[in-house]
């Protein structure tokens, strides 16, 4: 058996034991609707109010401004366009995730105004921008809490108060930040802050849009007059009862220092891959002045390779990375956050993520560090760009068809 | 002819048989979500070989949806999600990692683009060898190197051998003649040979199926394709217009004024209009909008003049032909004018021919008997027998 390292936490995260245990009875003995008004039904929805006030707990909010939904995309959707009508006009970042951006990009096509704001070479937002950036019918000013790619953190906490002073509503995705930093729905001054749960050691199609109180939202789906008539449909308790334990655990986390740990494992990582000739780190701007940065996700350049092909090879020996973003067929298309960053697109394509999770030990990172110097010796050694003499020799017939060892 | 070279040749009758003499490094298969190269990754790996399924993401049909004279939706074949799904299924059934890699970039750079300039210039584009060369040759081969694979296999039907009193790697016709696809691989040098494995070349197509059967892969009954992957229905007209209209190189539709120009006949008398060259292709006989009384022909598309040179039947014979950007296989070079046969269009019957070097990459071939439709932008590919020679791009012909 190949020995698999996972050190793409930022795609997902494997679903604790805890949390585990905690969903198992409610795909068996406790299978009641939670609308139903028997002991089945009331069961249930003592489980979903008490994963309400878990989440609730790691936020800072109230349990009733939690609303769950089927996942980080359609808490993000939610947000914009619950809230934006044709006419009005939305702030963004060009940083956000797909969910956010591509959501936007649809209000551009519907009659909105969107003005997607840059960042600069650390993938900052700078919050001036967005005050400039703010009209008359400015509805909705949307920047993420923690990039996917990177990990920088963004000034949030300033664009809420720019976005409270101008009476705008202020969404952020949270989603990346979420039990890495700890969350103030408060400090933040955020209207609508979007967390999923697989990215916290939950489970998969879960997530959560908090709502302050006041905000008038309407529903994308109608039906049922479920999670106080914001989101339609049978609860998926089972996966709610798993955002909420994973919710817990996040806090207990923090209480604990898994994020001093992540971040020191993390810094190891970064430091001794940084040692290889030719790389970089993405989000350190040129005087090597670092941005804020979640303490799992480190984000490096490795020039004059081919970021898709280290992937590969990695993932044939056993190491779980990745690059970019994955389009429907799976393969990679060069990193719009590395772009928005004034990367060049060679040097994006050979950027490639590391993010850590609660599971990984330090053993995890010496076989990271064991691997990726070779790994990435051989790949220069035969990259038409970085190396001139590769690929010119055709191969003898004799090294070729020969039996095997 | 060494005796694994030989054996390679032998390997019809029992192919899995054979296969054993390859060696048990680490082979990537270009895998289409095909019938033929399914069934290659399955022999392979039932050969115990390691062996890793790749597909190059090439072409996004969504791109030019919308698009003048395109749908909103294409339904084209190209790097469709459906036969990445079935690459995809096969290789999971195969117990082999597989993975996409995108090319995209690579792909509109040396094959869409090219393909498009080259019908505006008024000549017949064949986008499948600049594939060969230009993506699944080289960049999937630098891929294939680059995670361990030394060797690439493709579900091509013809044949690799090296030559041990030449030393050189020589590309051969496979033993299913109808399915022969040398004349797309023309362009392949002695490098890209060398670590290029076919494993379908002493196959027949039925036998293939056959084994994709009894491998009982997902995509046994899977119907050929025969189109140009990326040009939706075949229809590369509406394909120009949409990739033109899409990168803004021309603000009005390609059949405008801009385009159009004089139909003549081959004394020089002008009949009619036309709107544009890229229309028409050498031999072409149906839709040139002018009625006389005896079949009229496409004879020569002038791209200076934008003309279009139409005659009859017989005027479309020509003797020799000058190709360009040649490529020679089976020897380093032509000293001497040597005897062959030369395909000039997928379909062709290979005829008797003198090929002879014209200056460098360029090769006058002097036919034995005319031949109808030499058509510049298509491949003259030279034969001896069974043995690729090289081959070059048409550029002229002359009577």
């Amino acid at each position: 058996m190949v020995r698999r390292v996972y050190l793409d936490n930022n795609a997902t995260t494997p679903v604790l034991p805890e949390v585990m245990e905690a969903m198992r009875p409610y795909f068996g003995d406790h299978f009641g609707n939670a609308s139903s008004i028997h002991h089945h039904g009331q069961e249930t929805r003592a489980a979903i109010e008490r994963a309400r006030e878990s989440v609730a707990a790691l936020l800072g909010c109230r349990a009733s401004e939690v609303v769950f939904t089927g996942g980080g995309t359609e808490a993000d959707n939610l947000a914009v366009f619950g809230l934006v009508r044709p006419g009005d006009h939305v702030i963004t970042s060009t940083i956000e995730h797909h969910a956010v951006l591509n959501a936007c990009k649809h209000l551009a096509s519907q009659g909105c105004e969107v003005t997607f704001v840059p960042v600069d070479g650390r993938g900052l937002v700078d919050p001036a921008d967005i005050k400039r950036a703010i009209r008359p019918n400015t509805k909705l000013i949307t920047v993420m809490l923690a990039n996917n790619e990177t990990g920088v953190v963004q000034p949030v906490a300033e664009i809420g108060k720019i976005a409270a002073e101008a009476d705008i509503f202020f969404h952020t995705d949270a989603v990346q930040a979420a039990g890495k930093i700890p969350i103030d729905v408060d400090k933040i001054g955020c209207d609508l802050l979007t967390i999923s749960g697989h990215k916290i050691h939950g489970p998969q199609g879960v997530g959560a849009l908090y709502v302050r109180k006041g905000t008038q939202l309407e529903p994308m789906l109608y039906g049922g007059s479920h999670e106080r008539s914001r989101r339609a449909g049978t609860e998926n308790v089972p996966g709610i009862v798993g955002i909420g334990k994973a919710a817990e655990l996040a806090i207990a986390g923090f209480e604990r220092g898994d994020d001093q740990r992540m971040a020191a494992a993390r810094d190891r990582l970064e430091r001794e891959l940084l040692e290889i000739e030719a790389t970089g780190l993405n989000g350190a701007d040129s005087n090597g002045g670092r941005a804020t940065r979640v303490p799992n996700t480190t984000d490096i350049y490795f020039d004059g390779i081919d970021g898709e092909a280290l992937v590969i090879a990695l993932d044939l020996k056993g190491l779980a990375v990745s690059t970019g973003a994955a389009c429907s067929s799976g393969a990679i298309e060069p990193s719009h956050v590395l772009i928005a960053m004034g990367l060049r697109p060679d040097r994006a394509k050979a950027s490639i993520r590391f993010s850590l999770g609660k599971q990984n030990t330090a053993e995890d990172i010496d076989f990271a560090l064991r691997l990726i110097p070779e790994t990435v010796g051989r790949l220069r050694e035969l990259s038409p760009v970085y190396n001139k003499a590769a690929n010119s020799e055709p191969l003898a017939a004799s090294n070729r068809r020969s039996v095997g060892p | 002819m060494s005796d694994r070279s030989g054996l390679l040749e032998a390997r019809g009758s029992q192919p899995e048989e054979n296969l054993r003499m390859l060696t048990t490094e680490t082979i990537a298969v270009a895998m289409s979500g095909g019938v033929d190269s399914s069934t290659v990754a399955a022999m392979l790996r039932a050969e115990g070989h390691n062996v890793i399924g790749l597909t190059m993401q090439l072409w996004n049909q969504r791109r030019l949806a919308g698009h003048e004279g395109m749908p909103e939706s294409v339904q084209g074949r190209c790097c469709s999600i459906d036969d990445v799904y079935d690459a995809r299924r096969v290789a999971e059934t195969l117990g082999i990692p597989y993975y996409v890699v995108n090319h995209e970039e690579r792909f509109e750079r040396d094959v869409v683009r090219p393909f498009v300039e080259e019908y505006l210039a008024g000549r017949t584009p064949i986008p499948c060898s600049l594939c060969n060369n230009h993506l699944k040759f080289d960049q999937l081969l630098i891929v294939a190197q680059q995670i361990g694979a030394g060797q690439i296999a493709t579900g091509h039907y013809a044949q690799v051998v090296f030559d041990e009193q030449l030393n050189r790697w020589l590309l051969k016709r496979p033993a299913d003649r109808s399915k022969d696809q040398t004349y797309f691989l023309f362009g392949l040098t002695q490098e890209q040979l060398s670590r290029t494995l076919f494993p379908l070349g002493g196959m027949t197509k039925p036998e293939v199926r056959e084994l994709a059967r009894k491998h009982k892969l997902v995509i046994a009954e899977k119907p050929d394709s025969q189109e140009i992957c990326f040009v939706p229905g075949g229809d590369y007209k509406r394909f120009l217009e949409a990739y033109l209209s899409e990168q803004g190189d021309r603000p009005t539709s390609i059949s405008g004024e801009a385009f159009a120009g004089e139909m003549v006949t081959t004394d020089g008398k002008v009949i009619g209009e036309h709107a544009g060259v890229h229309n028409f292709t050498v031999g072409q006989r149906k839709g040139l909008g002018v009625a006389t009384g005896s079949p009229l022909y496409v004879i020569q598309i002038k791209n200076d003049t934008r003309q279009v040179v139409v005659g009859k039947d017989e005027e479309l014979y020509s003797r020799t032909l000058s190709a360009r950007r040649v490529n020679l296989i089976s020897t380093p070079e032509l000293r001497e004018p040597m005897r062959v046969a030369v395909k000039i269009r997928h379909k062709h019957q290979p005829a008797p021919a003198v090929i002879e070097s014209a200056g460098p990459d360029e090769v006058r071939v002097t036919f034995d008997e005319p031949q109808r439709a030499l058509t510049p932008g298509q491949a003259a590919v030279f034969y001896d027998g069974d043995i690729v020679v090289g081959g070059g791009w048409i550029e002229t012909s002359t009577r």
